[in-house]
């Protein structure tokens, strides 16, 4: 029990809850025992929140529990600047991502787009600008500061453990994990705790190992899986980590068609649970067909932002991939 | 339940490991016994060769087990091994030597302290340097830290040597005075205190294996077996063998605590983590571990246990001088345990098994045998006399030559063997396997049995 409760009351995840006192039928990630919910992970009384796919918009909310400030932009971007030498990778670029959706962020190659994310994600440091967080600026911290906030990334290229096997990769994840202190792991007295503490948390990496249906692979190592399934797993750790706004790099890149629908699915219905997303991506007719706002970047500064149809009809847009440089 | 949970979930990894263990150093063992015969030892021989033999094994078996905990866990590129070492040893000699009164002529006297607190203040001492260490170091590349880390091995070296901290004379009383208040008056036992210079210090305290048996009240029950032997086995002063077995006990009981202490931190979330760090920091960084603190962490209690393997190894000895704290220890940690394989506490014992066994010791007596078995005469004095025979299609003087020099060789020897397994098994005898990091089975609760421990059962060989 230990190990949820650390990681809810740590805070920064409220938002998680979709719809507490939902009446609908649960309509559930299929679990093998029927146990309801796997990934939504809330404390105790809400782990069965219904998700309905055919009602997603509901869960854009406002959660009412939650004590931390709840905007309807947890992430909030203001004139980030970033240079290397004398080339401006990312220039004044201004967003905010809304609460519950799915917002892409594409360009060409060089636009700026990964850069940026390092900047929010505290990989690197802005020069200038602000990053703003469920209402807190976190600008210039570290990256498991920001991690820890409810702000998690993957990367680009699939970044497994790969001498880890999926389970440890999974295990990894969760925040609040009293074992992470040498002593408590080491002494006897303490390390009953542990144990039960791992001993709840493994219950739930299976869940969600079954939700993203990669629990066949659980004793591998993770450098044995293919491309796909690596990108399957990152989103997955991501998750255990109890996030509120993901940040996907390129979850496509090499992934097969088969399993990037299935990618896209899993992404779906987590949205609809209340997950926030922010989609690198290279594919625009896949950002096109799946975010409800896009962000376009060309030579480090946005270059137009709004619905798919808005970005499908700019001139500029059609310009910079089409005209620009490739 | 829990006694039975770890039962089960011991039982496949930890007997294929213990019959592993048991086989490689029954294995070697026997061959050092069946060498003994042959030289036609007795008894004495016999136990000296083995107290020799467990000595070693226990030594690089300690220091290979705090390596694999910063190279096989963490990834932190340390050859510096043996600073913290000498760094350990050292401290617990000035704190533990008797003042200069009570030790004889011109040397270096000490605090005149227990040994016990002596070894303890080694090795916090050894962990505080890792501190110093690692704090700058660790926010650099993993090759910055491997050049901080060696510069600092000699750089403790050359303190040793320098003549500045040579000697120093303690005042008589010590007066600690804040602001005019005189708080407490100190009168030292310590009258020179210092770290000898060129020619080292004579460890003049209480015999290590003394202290730890009065310690634990079994010193007079020591001395009656002793007196028993003498009796009954070996009939001339036995008290230097019998010492000799008892302390490599010893160290064997300290390997196994190391590796009960690093197995306990690898199964764990903590090891979790510095697995991966290992892999990728910046993963796990972006997972929200604190990577630094988990580093820094991990570097403090493998150079702590460095201190302790230096202060075991060492201060049984007679003397210590800083040549002995030279970067070779350091590689033939790392040989130890790039044969165990990295990553692998069982693997880091083997390895420290099979290195001081067959590549430390071994050469050695292969050389004896040799002479043993065959009237070879005196070696050729130089390289020229060995070769020139070859001329004439004579190869025994260059044989008997190389056989002579079989200690520098052994170098040689070292070397081709990491070559080898470079080229043929970079993993060492059981990296790469799945020794999870976890305190729990990870396999699907509430399906135990058959699919119960799958890791353990292939070896972990998935490549």
């Amino acid at each position: 029990m230990s190990g949820t409760d650390d990681s809810v009351t740590d805070g920064s995840t409220p938002t998680e809850e979709p719809i507490e006192d939902d009446s609908m039928p649960a309509e559930d990630v299929p679990t093998e025992d029927g146990s309801p919910s796997a990934v939504t992970e809330e404390s105790d009384g809400d782990a069965d929140a219904p998700t309905d796919a055919e009602t997603p918009d509901r869960t854009v909310h406002a959660p009412e529990d939650a004590g931390v400030s709840v905007d309807s932009t947890p992430l909030e971007v203001e004139g980030l600047r970033r240079t290397f030498g004398g080339i401006v990778a990312v220039d004044d670029v201004s967003f905010d991502v809304e609460r519950g959706t799915l917002t892409g962020l594409i360009g060409p190659n060089g636009a700026g787009k990964s850069t940026t994310f390092n900047l929010i994600t505290g990989m690197l440091e802005p020069d200038a600008g602000t990053v703003r967080f469920n209402g807190e600026e976190i600008t210039g911290y570290q990256p498991h500061e920001i991690a820890n906030r409810g702000l998690v990334r993957t990367f680009q290229i699939a970044r497994e453990l790969e001498e880890m096997t999926v389970l440890e990769n999974m295990m990894l994840a969760p925040k609040g994990q009293a074992g992470e202190s040498l002593w408590r792991s080491v002494l006897p007295v303490t390390r009953g705790d542990v144990r039960k503490q791992e001993t709840d948390q493994l219950e739930r990496v299976w869940e969600v190992l079954d939700f993203f249906e990669i629990d066949h692979l659980a004793d591998e190592y993770a450098g044995n899986l293919s491309g796909g399934q690596r990108k399957l797993l990152e989103l997955a750790r991501a998750l255990l980590t109890d996030p509120d706004v993901l940040l996907l790099d390129e979850p496509f890149a090499g992934v097969n068609p088969t399993l990037e629908k299935r990618l896209l699915e899993h992404i779906h219905e987590l949205r609809d649970r209340g997950y926030t997303f922010l989609i690198v991506e290279h594919d625009m007719d896949l950002i096109m067909n799946n975010c409800e706002r896009v962000i376009v970047m060309h030579q480090g500064r946005i270059l137009k932002d709004g619905t798919p149809a808005e970005i499908k009809e700019s001139e500029e847009v059609i310009e910079a991939y089409l005209g620009g440089e490739v | 339940m829990s006694v039975d949970d770890v039962r089960g979930r011991l039982d496949g990894l930890f007997e294929r490991d213990v019959t592993l263990v048991l086989a490689v150093l029954g294995a070697i063992y026997l061959a050092y016994v069946l060498a003994g015969v042959a030289f036609g030892y007795g008894l004495r021989g016999q136990l000296n060769s083995i107290a020799n033999l467990t000595f070693y094994i226990g030594a690089f078996g300690m220091l290979a087990l705090a390596l694999n905990l910063h190279w096989g866990y963490t990834g932190l590129f340390n050859i510096g091994i043996v600073g913290f070492m000498g760094i350990g040893v050292y401290v617990t000699a000035l704190v533990s030597k008797p003042p200069v009164a009570e030790g004889g002529a011109a040397q270096v006297g000490g605090l005149g302290l227990p040994l016990v607190v002596g070894v303890v203040a080694g090795v916090a001492v050894a962990a505080l340097f890792g501190l110093l260490v690692a704090l700058p170091a660790l926010r650099l590349r993993a090759d910055y830290l491997a050049i901080v880390t060696v510069a600092f091995s000699e750089i403790v070296r050359f303190t040793m040597m320098s003549r500045t901290f040579q000697e120093a004379t303690v005042p008589d009383t010590i007066d600690l005075t804040v602001a005019g208040v005189r708080l407490f008056s100190f009168d030292p036992a310590a009258d020179t205190i210092g770290l000898g210079g060129g020619g080292g210090l004579i460890l003049n305290y209480t015999d290590p294996l003394e202290a730890l048996l009065r310690l634990l009240f079994l010193w007079e029950p020591y001395l009656g077996f002793v007196a028993f032997v003498e009796r009954n086995f070996i009939p001339n002063n036995p008290k230097p063998v019998i010492d000799g077995v008892v302390y490599g006990i010893v160290l064997l009981v300290c390997v196994g605590l190391f590796y009960l202490l690093l197995s306990r931190t690898g199964k764990s979330p903590f090891g979790r983590v510095l697995k991966a760090i290992r892999e990728d920091e910046d993963v796990a960084n972006a997972l929200g571990k604190d990577t630094d603190r988990f580093k820094l962490t991990a570097f403090v209690l493998g150079a702590a246990l460095m201190g302790l393997g230096g202060i075991l190894w060492y201060s049984g000895r007679g003397s210590i001088t800083p040549p002995s704290f030279r970067p070779n220890i350091t590689f033939f940690v790392w040989i130890a345990l790039i044969i165990g394989g990295a990553g692998s506490n069982t693997g880091s014992f083997l390895g420290g098994a099979i290195f001081a066994g067959v590549l430390y010791e071994g050469p050695r007596y292969v050389k004896n045998l040799v002479e043993a078995a065959f009237e070879l005469g005196d070696a050729p004095r130089n390289f020229g006399e060995a070769v020139a025979p070859l001329a004439s299609l004579d190869p025994v003087p260059f044989l008997v030559y190389t056989l002579d020099s079989v200690s520098q060789l052994r170098l040689v020897i070292m070397g081709v063997v990491l070559i080898w397994l470079m080229h043929n098994r970079p993993e060492g005898l059981l990296g790469h396997r799945k020794e999870t990091a976890s305190s729990v089975d990870l396999s699907r609760p509430g399906d135990d049995g058959s699919s119960g421990n799958p890791a353990a059962a292939d070896g972990g060989e998935t490549r």
